[in-house]
C-alpha cells in the first residue's frame, strides 16, 4: 500500500487543521477508528491516520505514544481546548472533518491506492 | 473526637434508573439499608436526581446517613459519580445535568421505566427522555461544577470495559488531580497490574451499584469518619479530610 500525506489531505476542503503550527508535512501509513482509548493504545499503529470521536487531551497523548501521522475528528466534532493546545505543543496534527468515519476512510484508501 | 468505622454503601440505583428494578423504591432502599446494617447510603441514578427528594426525607426520618448523588454519563462516555453535600445541591445539578441530556425519548419496553416515587413510594412521574444516553458535559468540567458546589465526584467502576475512566480513556488525566476511584465489587487487586499500579496512591471505594434490592452491600465497606455526616464522606473523596 502506498502511502498518502497530511498535507494533500488538508489540501482538500473536507478537512480543516484545527491545531495550526502544527507540522504537516507528515505520511499517512494506514488509517484506524476507535474511541476506546484503552483499546487503540493496544491496536492501531505507528503512522496511522486515527479517527476517533474523543475529544478528550488524552487523545493527544494515545497519539504522541503510538507515533500516530494524525487525529482526524468526524462528523463535525470539536477538540476541547487544552486538547488542541496540547497536539500543538506535541507535533499531532489535529483534523476536523464533516464526514463520517466511513467516508473519511473509504477516501483516504482511495488515495493511498492511487 | 474518635474517628469511628461506618458501613456504607455509595452506589445504589432506584427505579428511576432504567435498568433499575422497580422495587428499587425510595422505602424498599432505605429500609433494606437499615435491615443489612449500613450506616450511609447514597443513591445514584443515571442523569438524575429525581428521587433524591424522597429517599432523603426517609433517611432522615430512620436516622440513616444519607449522601445525595447521581451517577453522570459524561461526553466522553464515562460514568462518574458526583455527590453533593445536601439536597438543594443535588437538586442544583439535577438541573444542569437535565438540560444537557439528549432529547431522546425512553423505550420502556427496551431500557425499562423511568419512575419518580413520593416518600409513600406513589408513582408522581416518569422521566421521558433515557437517562443513560451522555450528557453534554466533560468529565473535566463536571469535577470543576460539583467542586464548585463543594461535593466531589468519583470515577465508578473503573475496571470495567465500558462506560469506564480506564476503558474510555485509556489512562487517569493527571490535571484531574484525582484523589479517589471506585472499583466494582468482583474487581480482585492482582487481576491487572497495569490497573493497579494506575491506581496505587488511590483511596479506594467499594460499593455495590445495586439494580436489585438484595445486592446491596452488607456491612462490607467502610469509612473512618467523626460522625455520618455528608460532608465528611465528601471530604474523604477529595482526600482533603481534616
Amino acid at each position: 500500500m502506498k502511502t498518502y500525506s497530511v498535507d494533500a489531505l488538508l489540501a482538500h476542503e473536507k478537512f480543516q487543521l484545527a491545531n495550526p503550527g502544527v507540522e504537516t508535512n507528515k505520511e499517512i501509513g494506514s488509517v484506524y477508528i476507535g474511541d476506546l482509548l484503552s483499546w487503540v493504545m493496544s491496536h492501531s499503529e505507528q503512522n496511522c491516520a486515527w479517527i476517533t470521536v474523543q475529544t478528550h487531551i488524552n487523545i493527544v497523548a494515545v497519539a504522541v505514544l503510538l507515533e500516530m501521522s494524525c487525529i482526524i475528528l468526524p462528523e463535525g466534532c470539536t477538540p476541547d481546548e487544552d486538547t488542541q493546545k496540547k497536539a500543538l505543543e506535541e507535533n499531532i496534527p489535529l483534523l476536523v472533518s464533516p464526514w463520517t468515519a466511513y467516508n473519511i476512510a473509504c477516501f483516504l484508501k482511495e488515495k493511498m491506492e492511487s | 473526637m474518635k474517628n469511628k468505622a461506618f458501613a456504607v454503601d455509595l452506589h445504589i440505583h432506584s427505579c428511576l434508573s432504567p435498568c433499575g428494578d422497580e422495587d428499587m423504591t425510595p422505602n424498599n432502599i432505605v429500609n433494606m439499608a437499615l435491615l443489612k446494617g449500613l450506616d450511609v447510603i447514597s443513591v445514584t441514578d443515571h442523569n438524575s436526581g429525581a428521587n433524591l427528594p424522597a429517599v432523603d426525607a426517609l433517611a432522615r426520618e430512620a436516622n440513616l446517613g444519607f449522601l445525595p448523588g447521581i451517577e453522570v454519563n459524561t461526553k466522553e462516555e464515562i460514568h462518574v459519580l458526583a455527590y453533593l453535600p445536601n439536597l438543594e445541591r443535588a437538586m442544583e445539578l439535577d438541573e444542569i445535568i437535565m438540560k444537557r441530556l439528549p432529547k431522546i425519548p425512553n423505550n420502556e419496553k427496551f431500557f425499562g421505566a423511568q419512575l419518580i416515587l413520593n416518600e409513600e413510594d406513589e408513582c408522581i412521574g416518569k422521566i421521558g427522555d433515557l437517562l443513560i444516553n451522555a450528557v453534554d458535559l466533560s468529565l473535566g468540567d463536571l469535577k470543576t461544577l460539583v467542586e464548585k458546589m463543594e461535593g466531589a465526584i468519583l470515577p465508578a467502576h473503573i475496571d470495567k470495559k465500558s462506560f469506564s475512566l480506564i476503558a474510555n480513556l485509556g489512562f487517569i488525566p493527571p490535571d484531574l488531580h484525582l484523589r479517589s476511584v471506585e472499583l466494582s465489587s468482583n474487581y480482585k487487586q492482582g487481576d491487572n497490574t497495569l490497573m493497579d499500579s494506575m491506581i496505587k496512591d488511590l483511596r479506594i471505594f467499594r460499593s455495590s451499584d445495586a439494580h436489585y434490592l438484595h445486592q446491596m452491600l452488607e456491612r462490607s465497606f467502610f469509612l473512618h469518619l467523626k460522625e455520618k455526616d455528608p460532608m465528611e464522606v465528601i471530604q474523604k473523596i477529595r482526600g482533603s479530610e481534616s
